[in-house]
């Protein structure tokens, strides 16, 4: 598969806050990305930095094959965007927005071709409605298709489902997918709904204080060995402490509700054993395997240390 | 470039804000009309109150067009750096305040570019309001007040002159003062838009614009002889009412007009040098300033 984004050893300092450190990722064609992180990771700044709005302090980034400071007109050609918020001019239609930010794209922007790409979104009967008259929901889709207008390779999407109602979450989730499949465009999402970037993406990265703690396929990343158990007794505190005399010390984690314990499935029996012999008084053993959980349980971790 | 520009004019015609500034001149100007029509010769007797013994004027003549528009823009051209820093200092904080700036920022166009297409835009706007201004406060005047000859009253140091010129000799001059005016309202469009980088709202571009030209025009009127010699020449305000220069006729010896004279071109070259290497300054750091910019918003 060809490199589409190759950024390496990317920072960047805002005053005395390192909002990126020694950051690097590749995303391949036809990759849909997903960047997870909590707020303040890092994400935004990193895909801001991808579109050129911010100026790294160190690294590089090159998209299709091209340094992105140099060339930065002709890679933004060929990337659509979505940036928080879908903000657009409020006192002009959906019509006029779409048509001007196509020919800021350089498309010629026809009637026929904003009609077109309006009706896409569902938004052709509104195409003389101003964008203040629109709901979240309609803004979103707007501007979805003002980052489509110039059939772009690569999208890049930060928090597409922000402010977004559950069928406008599954809607955008479904129109991400068909992009990627149908389309065969390069997609990069950000997300705080983790359960959301499990659905889309086929590889991502992690991201806690500006580091990068993990990158790779998701598939690899859910895997069974990698899972946690949710362990929740009648006293959590005395059955930590008495596993922490054990060999599952070094992989278990008191929390504010349970202790969480790294281990795979397979392991789950030798677990439960131990804890007998302990006398300890089980009250569940939940198998965990979603990214959210393995997100926390690493950004958890990051956060002990 | 131009399709940028279209689209930024495009972009500034759609905006309501965009027409106050062409209602609040008519207003002006209507106010003024209205009452030169209802009380003009208390007006001129006033003015001519002191040199009625040497003068012989007919004062029903000496309210004409010509005049009216002098007195308008006497008024009017202190008052319009507002009106323009209200599109010019919403330029790029404006967008930012929508969220559209990174948006912008995300199509294959250089900032560059973009400065200087949000800069030829306000420049543009600015002559719209002059051209408009020229079509009420010179044209309707003329057509409600009539066309003669112009009485200039003038202050030279502790001599109050009155100037008279003959109506072939004024629309020139008309011309060039509201192009003159064009050059020093796009010095206040320049600062307007530099600021407009800083913020994130068009309010505080806007009232900073205001604010300096309020500071600098009461610096310039200061008559200490330190900020006379080492402050004034530089603060473009001295210049800003440099378009009466044109109306200032030059005269012989014994005094009496040359028609299609100046009194001194030199200092109206010399002011419009200044002026232009204000926005040359203010804009080019507009420029580099929005290169390294980090767009946060």
């Amino acid at each position: 598969m060809n490199p589409v984004v190759e950024v390496n050893n990317l920072s960047k300092k805002f005053k005395e806050i390192d909002a990126v450190t020694d950051l690097s990722f590749t995303v391949y064609d036809g990759d849909i990305y997903g960047f997870l992180g909590q707020n303040g990771a890092g994400k935004s700044t990193t895909i801001r930095m991808l579109l050129s709005l911010i100026k790294p302090d160190n690294g590089s980034i090159s998209i299709f094959g091209k340094g992105l400071t140099e060339n930065r007109n002709a890679i933004m050609k060929q990337t659509g965007a979505i940036i928080e918020r879908p903000d657009m001019y409020k006192y002009l239609s959906a019509y006029d927005n779409l048509s001007i930010f196509a020919k800021l794209s350089g498309v010629k922007g026809s009637r026929k071709l904003i009609m077109e790409k309006l009706d896409q979104v569902g938004l052709a009967d509104r195409s003389n409605s101003k964008v203040k008259t629109f709901s979240q929901g309609m803004k979103q889709r707007l501007g979805i298709a003002i980052a489509l207008v110039h059939e772009p390779g690569l999208i890049i999407l930060d928090e597409p489902t922000n402010g977004l109602d559950p069928q406008g979450i599954a809607d955008m989730r479904n129109m991400i997918i068909g992009l990627s499949r149908n389309m065969g465009k390069t997609i990069i999402v950000s997300s705080h709904l983790l359960s959301e970037i499990e659905l889309m993406a086929n590889r991502m990265i992690i991201m806690h204080k500006g580091k990068k703690m993990v990158e790779g396929k998701v598939a690899e990343l859910l895997d069974p060995s990698n899972s946690m158990v949710q362990l929740e007794t009648t006293d959590d505190r005395a059955t930590f402490k008495a596993l922490s005399n054990t060999a599952w010390a070094a992989k278990a984690t008191l929390t504010d509700k349970h202790i969480q314990i790294r281990l795979g499935k397979n392991e789950i029996p030798a677990l439960a054993e131990s804890l007998h012999s302990m006398d300890a008084k089980i009250l569940a053993i939940r198998p965990r395997h979603s990214l959210e959980d393995y997100f926390i349980s690493l950004t958890n971790e990051q956060t002990d240390v | 470039m131009f399709n940028l520009l279209q689209i930024e004019l495009y972009k500034i015609s759609k905006r309501p804000r965009t027409y106050i500034a062409f209602a609040a001149i008519t207003a002006i100007v209507v106010i003024f009309q209205l009452a030169f029509k209802a009380d003009g010769k208390s007006y001129m007797d006033l003015m001519l109150q002191s040199v009625q013994d040497s003068f012989d004027i007919d004062k029903s003549k000496a309210i004409n067009g010509y005049f009216m528009c002098y007195i308008i823009l006497n008024t009017l051209l202190i008052q319009v750096p507002i009106l323009v820093a209200l599109i010019a200092g919403d330029a790029i904080s404006g967008e930012a305040n929508m969220g559209t700036l990174r948006l912008l920022l995300t199509k294959p166009v250089s900032r560059t570019k973009l400065i200087l297409v949000k800069f030829a835009a306000s420049v543009i706007y600015t002559i719209m309001l002059l051209v408009w201004m020229a079509v009420m406060a010179l044209f309707l005047s003329l057509l409600i007040f009539g066309a003669d000859d112009m009485l200039i009253f003038r202050v030279k140091g502790d001599e109050s002159l009155i100037l008279q010129i003959t109506s072939d000799d004024i629309m020139w001059r008309y011309f060039a003062a509201f192009g003159y005016a064009a050059v020093a309202l796009t010095v206040i469009a320049a600062l307007a838009m530099l600021l407009s980088v800083f913020a994130e709202n068009s309010i505080g571009p806007i009232i900073a614009t205001v604010c300096i030209v309020i500071v600098c025009t009461v610096v310039s009127n200061i008559n200490v002889p330190i900020i006379d010699k080492h402050v004034k020449p530089w603060l473009f305000t001295s210049y800003l009412v440099g378009w009466k220069g044109f109306f200032y006729i030059g005269t012989t010896a014994d005094g009496e007009p040359i028609k299609g004279s100046l009194e001194n071109w030199p200092a109206i070259r010399n002011s419009l040098y200044i002026l232009a290497a204000h926005i040359l300054v203010l804009l080019g750091s507009t420029v580099v300033i929005f290169r390294r910019k980090d767009i946060l918003s």
